[in-house]
């Protein structure tokens, strides 16, 4: 009985997700293909609007701000990146709007800036302000331009370095410091926003209703407060976790939401932004500093001079240089682990949806079992990333507390071990049976 | 590799951001729910702590209660033990008392109901002596009327007297 309704459930979603395909199987790009590496790569990176939901060719404007070459910084909004302009598909013969790169140019005290969003360029999906070449100056330029004007024909294989290809013509380049309210920029500052007031809610309730435990989305929220402040940060900073705990609070906190509003598809979400190497390495950079500034006397003793044969430290410091790269392993393996992890994730999900339209190639059968195969499994996947999210910001806040812990060792071990080694001198007979006392207390 | 590659804008705004949010929650957010749940967590222990002191003194008060309890009960019993055998002993002596006070009245009763009688029986003495002197008398002059009968009795008493 269920076994039936359940592949009569699976038979409909089979031919609701078949027919579209099946109409449009001679549909366009089916000869072109679609560039898997490019779509994946505009799905991870960051860019200068933010697409308006289920549409490509919208985007909300956002300010773009840059410094020009001459030191002048320049803000106008990313809607002039990018004009629209309609195109005739040549296959359903059918108008389509396009948003097409243009230079945007800019005067400031009575000088002209030109920037443009760079495609055919070393900068790809950057911005860059651009300079006419002078035709004395280059002559390889001068050569590959006129070549793209014979031939009509440009590509990835044309990008010159320090050139930038627009519109079949070449310009200098010139990559400005660029601190633009990108899309990523704009998700961290939401994420921050959302975290805030996650935060103040439960903050509110308390001065509302004193100590009246909070129902409900607070009592979840200060149960995951308690679970990581009692369960990571407690457990292994003891009396200093007060000190630490908002630090370590903050990492988890912005970590889960970032991750989280990363899987949401459309508008408030849909940056990468845990997947993004940028905002990882100031996660990390972060923990570095308050692991090295925070330590102790005895954490650097440890790493200059560490209880280990001589031979090992002098006059080779070979344990000395395994210490110091260790103080930079560990940030930088929080940093990679989260940025790999949550990329990885996006990467997947990105991947089994376009599998569909890698299939389009092969005919509305091969279509339509791959809408059902990739939707199964990329449902499975988001949902697994959520599972994802959580234990990344986890395993995140956990090394750092533990890296940070470990930086506030005040060296009372040491004193136990020597008086372990000192017991155990006199019977040497007797090493197991101390060594295991040795455990127990410890 | 442009995914690999960290962009400085946003370090910058990254950097931003979470200072800036660092510093908000750590002075408005962290501490004050640490300090709150702490200091919940804190009520409840004491709650608890006090709800078993309180159940404590609840159950010595309620054995302290059955004690008092016990003990006025016994009291009681010792008490009504006492009262019933003090009445028993106050009827007792009652009785005694009243058996001893009419056996006295009896003894004065009987000591003057012989006197009385002793009385009455030497006064009926007398009168019967009276009396039968009377009748003797009377009966002696009927039958003496006659001096046949007269002699008859002379013979007789003398008889008797000579028969003695």
């Amino acid at each position: 009985m269920n076994s039936n309704k359940i592949s009569i459930i699976f038979g409909l979603i089979v031919m609701i997700l078949f027919s579209p395909f099946a109409v449009n199987a001679s549909g366009p790009d089916k000869e072109e293909g679609v560039n898997v590496k490019e779509i994946m790569f505009h799905h991870l990176g960051d860019g200068y609007g933010w697409e308006v939901p289920f549409s490509h060719v919208y985007r909300i404007p956002l300010p773009v701000i840059v410094r020009a070459e001459d030191g002048k910084w320049i803000c106008f909004s990313s809607s002039k990146l990018t004009k629209l302009e309609e195109e005739i598909d040549p296959k359903s013969g059918k108008n389509k709007l396009e948003a097409v790169p243009q230079i945007v140019n800019i005067e400031k005290d009575g000088k002209n800036y030109s920037f443009v969003l760079a495609h055919y360029s070393a900068h790809s999906n950057k911005i860059v302000q651009i300079f006419p070449v002078e035709s004395d100056n280059d002559k390889s330029v001068l050569k590959a331009a006129s070549e793209i004007a014979s031939e009509g024909e440009y590509g990835v294989d044309r990008i010159i370095d320090g050139y930038v290809l627009v519109d079949g013509q070449y310009f200098k380049e010139y990559r400005p410091l660029d601190f633009s309210i990108t899309k990523n920029v704009l998700a961290l500052f939401i994420a921050a926003i959302i975290v805030t007031a996650m935060v103040m809610s439960v903050v509110r309730w308390y001065a509302k209703k004193g100590l009246k435990a909070p129902r409900k989305g607070m009592g979840f929220m200060e149960m995951l407060i308690d679970f990581i402040y009692t369960g990571v940060i407690k457990s292994s900073l003891h009396d200093k976790a007060k000190q630490f705990a908002p630090f370590l609070l903050t990492c988890f906190f912005f970590i889960l939401v970032m991750n989280l509003v990363g899987l949401i598809v459309i508008f408030p979400g849909g940056a990468n932004l845990t997947g993004n190497i940028a905002v990882t390495l100031v996660l990390a950079v972060l923990v570095f500093i308050v692991i090295n500034i925070k330590a102790t006397k005895h954490y650097w003793k440890e790493i200059f001079w560490p209880d280990v044969p001589l031979f090992l430290k002098f006059p080779l410091p070979i344990m000395q240089c395994i210490e110091i790269f260790g103080i930079f392993t560990k940030p930088a393996a929080l940093c990679v682990r989260l940025f790999a992890n949550m990329m990885g994730g996006h990467m997947i999900v990105i991947t089994l949806t376009l599998l569909i339209f890698i299939f389009t190639a092969f005919g509305a059968a091969a279509t339509g079992g791959s809408v059902v195969i990739s939707i199964i499994f990329s449902i499975f996947m988001l949902a697994l990333d959520i599972l994802v999210s959580f234990i990344q910001a986890y395993v995140f806040t956990l090394l750092a507390t533990l890296f940070i812990a470990m930086a506030q060792d005040n060296g009372h071990h040491e004193k136990h071990q020597e008086h372990v080694d000192h017991e155990i001198l006199p019977d040497p007979d007797n090493d197991e049976k101390k060594d295991d006392a040795s455990g127990v207390i410890a | 590799m442009e995914l690999f590659t960290p962009e400085l804008g946003l370090v910058f705004w990254m950097f931003i951001a979470f200072i800036i949010l660092f510093f908000v929650l750590a002075k408005w957010g962290w501490p004050i729910i640490i300090k709150n749940m702490e200091q919940r967590a804190d009520t409840i222990d004491k709650g608890v702590e006090y709800a078993k002191e309180a159940k404590a003194q609840l159950d010595s008060a309620r054995a302290d209660a059955q004690k008092f309890l016990d003990d006025a009960r016994k009291q009681q019993a010792e008490i009504l033990r006492d009262a019933a055998k003090m009445k028993s002993q106050i009827i007792e002596e009652a009785k005694k008392e009243a058996s001893e006070e009419a056996k006295k009245v009896m003894d004065a009763a009987k000591v003057s109901i012989e006197q009385s009688r002793k009385e009455a029986e030497l006064q009926f003495r007398d009168e019967v002596s009276k009396f039968s002197l009377d009748i003797a008398e009377k009966m002696v002059r009927n039958q003496l009327k006659s001096d046949k009968a007269q002699t008859e009795l002379v013979n007789k008493l003398l008889d008797e007297i000579e028969n003695n």
